[in-house]
């Protein structure tokens, strides 16, 4: 099939592959029969699901593997066979051997071969034992609503599934090819017999040559089989094609039901009913004349009657049991709502999406560049339209950002699977408890924390907490809680990973810095500094190198990650009781409220977020003349700085100036910038500045204003730092 | 400049000419191939970014995008533009792994653009002048005066700039 197919099918393996993962990490609690249940029912589903895809695309090796997996998961689905948490370990792994398989057959390899090949057949070996455990049970015990219908006793002769098909009309325009369902259904059975419906072909002069017109009565050998699997073969054509299965030994009223449904003539249907096999002659009769006396109460009592009475008869005549319609109804409903859920995502190109979103940054501009000019006429009906605009552009702007914005829910999750096996290779008992993971954050965002956060969430297991012996020596719980959590805040996305375990220990720090040369005898350093040094390049405490985590590689890289996001890290510990590690992030990395500022002749963006107020710097408050950069604020001391001594510009010493001071506080540090002129709100379009200021720090970009100048955007939170810096150090003042 | 200098060994006898835009900077004469050329615009207001050396003049809007723009006369000599009414600045587009990069010049004058046969490019000299050798990929003689031929490669080289601001900065 076509390569749009296949990446359809590519991305459709991504999601139900992780869907299974997930199904798997849940089937922790194996004591919770209901919820395992379920669990395993869903992993049969999305098993089931990619075999059937991958069927369509002939991706044989995929099929199967997954043939033999799913056969398992039918065992214990059906109770013949018990979970234990060795099986669950044992579909992990298939479920990590599959996500191989699926990557080599879409990149064209059609055999399998080497390390590969070894996996697949280890396993295949490994699900085959329990297999074999069982195959002195009968599979095809399978008490499910659909086989119910079956019936030794009252049932037609017919051993095969009988399926009648009906494509849309529209089918091979939307891209599908009958024919590939159709040979699909060799793999799970046996085509016996095959009749093609060319009924609804028009005339000649009407007919056209990409629409679908024909069916097919199909008797499907197939006794291991059971309804959904055959449902699930027609899967991607379901939506516009009328597909009936009456199973094995069906009562006579299902195929009388089916041949009223069908849009064939009925007598005609009755023959080929007769030539599938799957009735005899003596049925027909008997369903032709059942039928007759349908038609009679049909001209009786009216066709809605009469539609209501075919239930009703069936009920009486006890064929199917009301509660099983009841259950079937059901089943129906939620299938229905299930789909219609999926309908509601769209898969879009995530460079169209990208475009989408340029093209409004340019157009906040652009409304920006107007405002000025309507300002300029000062003409109400301009303004008030102008208003109108303005507030337009700003849902278009949120909306077009909130596209690319998804829950970091996925991205955790995925921690479950590592904790799970990290802890166990170190034989430590950890629980990761999630938080927050509807947090709603730019997908670029989501895409480079995932490797930060494994990192710090590695550390947390491999450094932070203990070995159980030593925990319950400590009187804590033996099992230790890792805690991820996220949430907004003032316009950032705080991530936190926490843990409680033994903490950070400050000495060891100290000395394996001395030890490194970081720092020299005799520094003076605060918690916050001490704990930054597990940043550093180069720097680990553990004695042994693990394969986990010791080469001080991780951390630096995870430092540098964050920092490329415009982001922060923070580390808070007490010895002994745990650690926890806090991320902020901007929100997005596009399009942001700002606030105007003047600096000499520059002009200042700084996020409107972090500001926590402005206020007129009083002269007499002004501590700086003594020769400190702290002033008091409502009792609370703030550090401030001059942004025009910081920029190299000249401080505005006229009389009668104003001197504003703005106070931003950013990860729980508050500073104060003084600036020369407040210029109020604007909606800013960072853009970046270019290779040649990578090393700039306190600028993080650049926008055009209203008025096509470039102003700068100030970075707070590496702004924060140096005014703090400054305040602490005099000396940097002075040389700056 | 090395594949530069192949390049004229292989090319010798062979008279193979280039397009040059020349411009002048300190009453010196300067080439630059035209490739890596987009555009040359009147000298516009430049804002001017914090915290940075000298020789970074600031940021352009050029329609839309933020462009950085360097004065080439302090890098080379020491020297900066002098702003008059025929200052330009030339917009540079340079591929540096995989970035596709713009930066501004900004140049005294600008004057034409020339043919330059290869065979009247030499090497550079060790030049006792007070200009960084490094940027320069050959001599041209053109009408009896010397034409310093810029290596844009080179002269735009990012790393070269990071480092040097992260020294100065």
């Amino acid at each position: 099939m076509t390569d749009e197919g296949l990446q359809v099918f590519s991305d459709e393996a991504e999601d139900l592959l992780l869907v299974a993962e997930k199904a798997l990490l849940g089937l922790d609690d194996l004591s919770n029969k209901e919820e395992t249940a379920e669990g395993v029912n869903d992993l049969f589903r999305t098993f089931h699901t990619i075999k059937g895809a991958a069927g369509l695309f002939a991706l044989n090796s995929v099929v199967e593997f997954t043939h033999v997996v799913e056969s398992v998961l039918g065992d214990i689905r059906e109770g013949t066979l018990p979970l234990d948490k060795d099986l669950v370990s044992l579909f992990l792994l298939s479920r990590d051997h599959l996500e191989v398989l699926v990557d080599s057959a879409l990149n064209g390899v059609v055999e399998i071969s080497g390390a590969i090949k070894t996996t697949d057949d280890a396993l295949i070996e490994r699900l085959n034992y329990y297999l074999g455990l069982n195959s002195v049970l009968d599979k095809s015990t399978t008490p499910t609503i659909e086989n119910a219908e079956q019936s030794d006793n009252d049932g037609v002769e017919n051993q095969n599934w009988h399926i009648s098909l009906r494509y849309g009309i529209h089918a091979l325009s939307n891209g599908m090819d009958p024919i590939s369902f159709i040979s699909y259904l060799n793999k799970i059975g046996e085509i016996k017999s095959i009749i093609i419906m060319g009924d609804a072909i028009p005339v000649w002069s009407e007919f056209e040559a990409e629409n679908c017109y024909l069916g097919f009565e199909i008797a499907l050998y197939a006794p291991n089989s059971n309804k959904a699997e055959i449902e699930d073969v027609f899967e991607f054509v379901q939506d516009d094609c009328k597909i009936r299965i009456l199973p094995p030994h069906s009562y006579i009223e299902s195929y009388i039901q089916l041949i009223e449904q069908l849009p064939e003539k009925d007598l005609r249907l009755g023959d080929i009913l007769l030539a599938c096999g799957a009735l005899t002659k003596l049925e027909i009769d008997g369903v032709l004349n059942i039928q007759d006396v349908m038609i009679d109460d049909v001209t009786v009592s009216g066709e809605d009657i009469a539609k209501s009475r075919l239930g009703d008869i069936a009920v009486e005549q006890k064929v199917v049991d009301q509660t099983i319609i009841d259950a079937a109804i059901n089943k129906q409903t939620t299938n229905k709502l299930n789909r219609n859920n999926e309908q509601q995502t769209i898969r879009v190109n995530a460079g169209k999406l990208e475009n989408l979103v340029n093209l409004v940054g340019e157009l906040v501009i652009g409304t920006a560049n107007a405002e000025i000019s309507a300002i300029r006429l000062a003409d109400p009906k301009m303004n008030e339209a102008m208003e109108n605009l303005l507030r337009l552009v700003e849902e278009v702007r949120d909306t077009a950002l909130g596209l690319r914005m998804m829950p970091i829910g996925e991205t955790f999750s995925r921690f479950n699977r590592v904790v799970r096996e990290v802890s166990r290779d170190l034989g430590k008992e950890i629980d990761l408890c999630i938080t927050g993971e509807d947090t709603e954050l730019d997908k670029t965002l989501i895409e480079k924390i995932g490797d930060p956060l494994m990192h710090l969430v590695r550390n947390a297991i491999d450094h932070g907490i203990e070995l159980p012996e030593e925990r319950i020596a400590l009187g804590k719980p033996a099992k230790g809680v890792v805690n991820l959590d996220a949430f907004h805040e003032s316009g950032s996305i705080v991530i936190r990973i926490k843990d409680d375990g033994r903490g950070l220990q400050k000495e060891k720090l100290l000395s394996k810095a001395l030890q490194n040369g970081l720092i020299q005898e005799g520094q003076q350093l605060t918690d916050q500094e001490i704990y930054q040094l597990i940043f550093t390049a180069g720097f680990s405490t553990a004695d042994q190198v693990s394969n986990l985590s010791g080469r001080g590689v991780g951390m630096d890289v995870v430092r540098t990650n964050i920092e490329s996001l415009r982001g922060t890290i923070e580390i808070t510990s007490e010895q002994g009781i745990g650690s926890s590690i806090t991320i902020r992030l901007p929100l997005t990395l596009a399009i942001i409220d700002g606030f105007q500022i003047r600096v000499g002749d520059g002009k200042y963006i700084v996020p409107l977020d972090i500001i926590e107020e402005c206020l007129e710097l009083d002269k007499s408050l002004d501590g700086e003349s003594k020769g400190a950069n702290y002033l008091n604020l409502r009792g609370e001391i703030l550090p401030f700085m001059y942004l025009s001594d910081l920029f190299g510009e000249k401080r505005n010493v006229s009389e009668g100036h104003r001197d504003d001071i703005i106070v931003v506080k950013c990860g729980g540090k508050k500073a104060g910038f003084v600036v020369d002129e407040l210029l109020g709100e604007h909606q800013t379009v960072i853009k970046p500045l270019g290779e040649i200021f990578k090393n700039l720090k306190g600028i993080s970009g650049a926008t055009i204003l209203g008025s096509g100048e470039v102003a700068m955007v100030i970075d707070t939170p590496a702004m924060i730092n140096l005014v703090i810096n400054a305040g602490n150090d005099q000396s940097v003042t002075s040389k700056l | 400049m090395q594949e530069q200098v192949q390049s004229i060994e292989e090319t010798e006898g062979l008279s193979q000419t280039e397009q040059y835009l020349t411009f002048q900077m300190i009453d010196k004469s300067y080439g630059l191939e035209i490739l890596n050329i987009k555009e040359i615009i009147e000298y516009a207001e430049v804002t001017e970014v914090p915290m940075t050396p000298d020789f970074i003049l600031g940021v352009i809007n050029l329609r839309g995008r933020v462009v950085p723009v360097i004065d080439l006369g302090l890098l080379f000599a020491g020297q900066p533009v002098i702003l008059t009414r025929r200052t330009s600045i030339i917009i540079l587009e340079v591929k540096n792994s995989d970035l596709q990069l713009e930066i501004g010049i900004a140049v005294d004058v600008v004057n034409e653009v020339i043919d330059i046969n290869d065979n009247d490019i030499e090497p550079s000299p060790s030049l006792g002048d007070k200009i960084n050798t490094a940027f320069i990929s050959g001599m041209a003689k053109v009408d009896k005066e010397f034409l310093i031929l810029l290596n844009v490669e080179k002269v735009m080289s990012v790393d070269e700039f990071t480092i040097i601001s992260s020294i100065q900065a």
